[in-house]
């Protein structure tokens, strides 16, 4: 739906022409599509209706509009620039001042919060240098219990537990002195899901965080979440007051207009982002990507960081070294995949970018792509990976009868192999993009 | 037998109702108020309508729609009173939910045959497909029904357990082959079993996936074609299971796992817990699959089955 507010505002400015001044009356219909892809995106109606007020105030106080070449344009950045602004604030972290620090998880049943404890404790570990403790809170889901003790053993995280316990309290208070005994520094409660319209639930949540004292009160939400995250996020707000929110399930095609309204309805910062099962993809809340985001517009920002974070410096000179004096081989070729592959999943990638998310809808971009090239060059010698010239007819027999592919089909690989080097060397000495680009697109029959 | 049936109709009525108590007030107060000091439908009070309808997740294109049928019935009928409003509401969306041709189902019940019936059970992460799955089990076990569960979710932490847990309580048989084993050999294995069972009901469990992630919905398709493998024309139903709590994504899972496995009915759960019912609307109205059960409270028989009359009278009731 959102594709299209540029082609839809730049439709309703068009009847401008000819008027040299912004008015109530002229702009009423590049709001009125503003109003509706922010619907579409899932941000509440009266938010979306108060939201686009002020949108409104802003442009026809904007001098220029009418002389941009596309006011459709601007009016997008006036759009940008206050939800950046609204999902902004102060993006301060998280509170773990405390002997032990203590981290308390809510939300609704289903959002996400025993992943996420998983993920956040992963985090405190690997990147804060913490011994966290794990607290599995949640005594009425079945199996909840089994399932953050497993994920507690995935990452090497203690986790706090009593099976036959029923009193989440209880078990909450002797964790704390399980933490202080065992000098862990950083507690983590996984609570029960609950429904906001169950009182008993709500009292629950509330004696639990009375009697712990958190340092750190997360409200954790899937952001899929429709016109209701307004009510639910209030709800959960008179309960325990939480410190930050937490949005999961990002890694969806969801828009996630909630991060606006749950911004707007309690004024609490959005503190983690939480995309895929992987227990280590727990990202930081960018205001200004979310806002990229639920206006459609692809998030260029996190697919950068994303490559650089995988990007080792010391392999790339190496890389580069070797292109340059021809002597890419199958091993160079091998990690390259690897390399793509620690990224993440590839439609999730290739998704960020900008204007992608419709056009890859129904293109098939699948990981197991790779799948055959890998078997390949795992079916090479180590010399053979090492001296590509080695491969004659009689070596590639042996790789076909190794990976279970024809001849042909390794035939075919080295030839691409050869070409995609040759395309690396005319890069790295600077010949021109037009060559790379036509062999770019030679290189696409082999694909799976 | 028809104890259990009389038994359920009473209470079923009140927990419909309770259920949707949330969206109903909400609803109708909205609506009430938008109304409030008028007495002749115009722009303003369409537009309130509007409001009304998209707060409650119904989403924009079905709320067009039903706006701009009243429209013309306005226009029709020169004036119309605010007071008729509310009937002129209620049939609109009775046409809606009637114009996908569904049967309304009077309550669990499986064809004669064949046998075993198998059903497989697929949706995006945390919607609560085990807990449906569990509560179905549970509606045909007291029915006399023989029924196995196969723990199909063999990568989420601890989902064969909480699986296990649920067939205990529905008092069902249950297959597994412990954690991280391909979901196709389950599926397939557990075909075999309630075929050499005698079973009456399979129902599949599966991991809950996102339904962007093309290689873990190509998966979905080779669950089912092992399915088909072991018994041919199974599985008889793919049910897949949304939470109502989900705004306009509900509309593309729907989509993408009706292309990914050919759905042939919806749960929706935790009706109870929103105010937003609304997503049954945009689901009936952009989709020809069904909505067959709907979830309205946590208790092991608060899943039921959906019928449309039933749900538009304790709308508007």
């Amino acid at each position: 739906m959102f594709e299209s507010i540029h082609d839809n505002l730049d439709n309703a400015f068009k009847f401008l022409r000819g008027e040299n001044k912004l008015t109530e009356l002229n702009i009423a219909e590049a709001i009125k599509e503003i109003r509706r892809a922010l619907v579409g995106a899932d941000v509440n109606y009266k938010i979306a209706k108060e939201f686009t007020d002020k949108v409104k105030d802003k442009a026809l106080g904007t001098e220029n509009v009418l002389k941009a070449v596309k006011p459709g344009e601007l009016m997008i950045k006036i759009v940008f620039d206050e939800l950046t602004e609204l999902m902004g604030g102060q993006s301060a972290g998280i509170n773990l001042k405390g002997e032990p620090g203590i981290v308390l998880v809510a939300g609704l049943q289903g959002s996400g919060k025993t992943t996420f404890s998983a993920k956040l404790a992963n985090y405190l570990k690997t990147k804060k240098g913490k011994k966290p403790l794990l607290v599995a809170c949640d005594v009425y889901r079945p199996a909840a219990i089994d399932q953050l003790s497993t994920l507690g053993e995935q990452i090497n995280v203690a986790v706090f537990k009593e099976p036959d316990n029923k009193n989440p309290l209880e078990i909450a208070h002797k964790a704390l002195a399980f933490a202080r005994q065992n000098h862990h520094d950083v507690v983590i409660v996984d609570t029960a899901g609950r429904t906001t319209l169950d009182d008993a639930m709500m009292t629950e949540i509330r004696e639990i965080k009375e009697a712990i004292h958190p340092t750190e009160s997360l409200f954790v939400v899937d952001s899929m979440i429709g016109q209701d995250a307004v009510t639910t996020a209030a709800a959960f707000h008179e309960a325990i007051n939480y410190d930050g929110v937490v949005l999961t399930k990002l890694d969806g095609d969801t828009r996630g207009g909630a991060a606006l309204s749950i911004k707007y309805t309690v004024g609490k910062p959005i503190k983690f982002i939480s995309m895929g099962e992987k227990l280590d993809t727990l990202d930081v809340f960018y205001p200004d990507r979310m806002a990229q985001r639920i206006l459609g517009m692809g998030d260029i920002v996190s697919l950068v960081e994303k490559a650089q974070e995988q990007f080792d410096e010391k392999e790339a000179k190496a890389l580069e070294k070797k292109i340059r004096k021809n002597k890419f081989d199958f091993n160079d070729f091998l990690s390259q995949i690897n390399q793509i592959k620690k990224m993440g999943d590839l439609k999730n990638l290739v998704s960020m970018m900008p204007g992608m998310g419709k056009a890859l809808k129904d293109v098939d971009i699948n990981d197991s792509a790779f799948k055959k090239v890998e078997s390949i060059i795992q079916s090479m010698t180590p010399t053979e990976r090492a001296n590509p010239e080695l491969l004659n007819m009689n070596r590639k027999n042996r790789i076909a009868r190794g990976c279970g592919q024809s001849v042909h089909e390794i035939t075919a690989f080295i030839k691409q192999f050869d070409q995609m080097k040759q395309m690396m060397q005319q890069l790295s000495t600077g010949k021109g993009m037009g060559t790379m680009m036509k062999q770019m697109q030679n290189m696409r029959g082999f694909q799976g | 037998m028809s104890f259990f049936n009389k038994f359920f109709t009473r209470e079923k009525k009140e927990d419909l109702n309770q259920g949707l108590e949330k969206t109903k007030t909400s609803f109708f107060t909205k609506l009430t108020k938008a109304i409030a000091g008028k007495d002749k439908v115009d722009e303003e009070v369409l537009d309130e309508l509007e409001n009304v309808l998209i707060t409650s997740d119904v989403g924009l294109p079905t709320t067009v729609k039903i706006i701009e049928r009243i429209e013309a019935r306005v226009a029709r009928d020169k004036f119309l009173n605010t007071a008729e409003l509310n009937g002129i509401l209620r049939d609109e969306i009775v046409n809606l939910l009637s114009e996908n041709n569904t049967v309304d189902l009077e309550d669990y019940d499986l064809p004669a045959q064949p046998r075993p019936q198998v059903m497989l059970v697929v949706g995006v992460n945390g919607v609560g497909k085990t807990t449906t799955i569990g509560k179905i089990a549970f509606q045909h076990t007291i029915r006399d029904k023989k029924v196995v569960l196969g723990a199909g979710d063999t990568f989420r932490a601890a989902a064969v357990d909480q699986l296990k847990i649920w067939s205990e309580r529905a008092g069902c048989l249950f297959f597994s082959k412990g954690m991280n084993v391909d979901p196709a050999a389950v599926a397939y294995e557990t075909v075999d079993f309630a075929l050499s069972h005698q079973c009456d009901l399979a129902i599949i469990d599966t991991a809950g996936r996102l339904h962007t992630k093309l290689n873990l919905m190509n998966e979905l398709g080779k669950i089912k074609r092992s399915i088909s493998k072991r018994l041919e024309g199974a599985p008889h139903e793919v049910l897949l299971v949304l939470d109502a709590t989900t705004g306009q994504n509900a509309i593309e899972q729907a989509k993408h796992f009706s292309e990914a496995t050919d759905v042939t009915a919806i749960a929706l759960t935790k009706l109870d817990g929103t105010a937003k019912g609304g997503i049954v609307l945009a689901i009936s109205d952009q989709f020809k699959i069904p909505i067959k059960y709907i979830g309205v409270g946590e208790g092991l028989d608060k899943l039921q089955i959906f019928n449309k009359k039933a749900f538009v009278d304790s709308l508007f009731e």
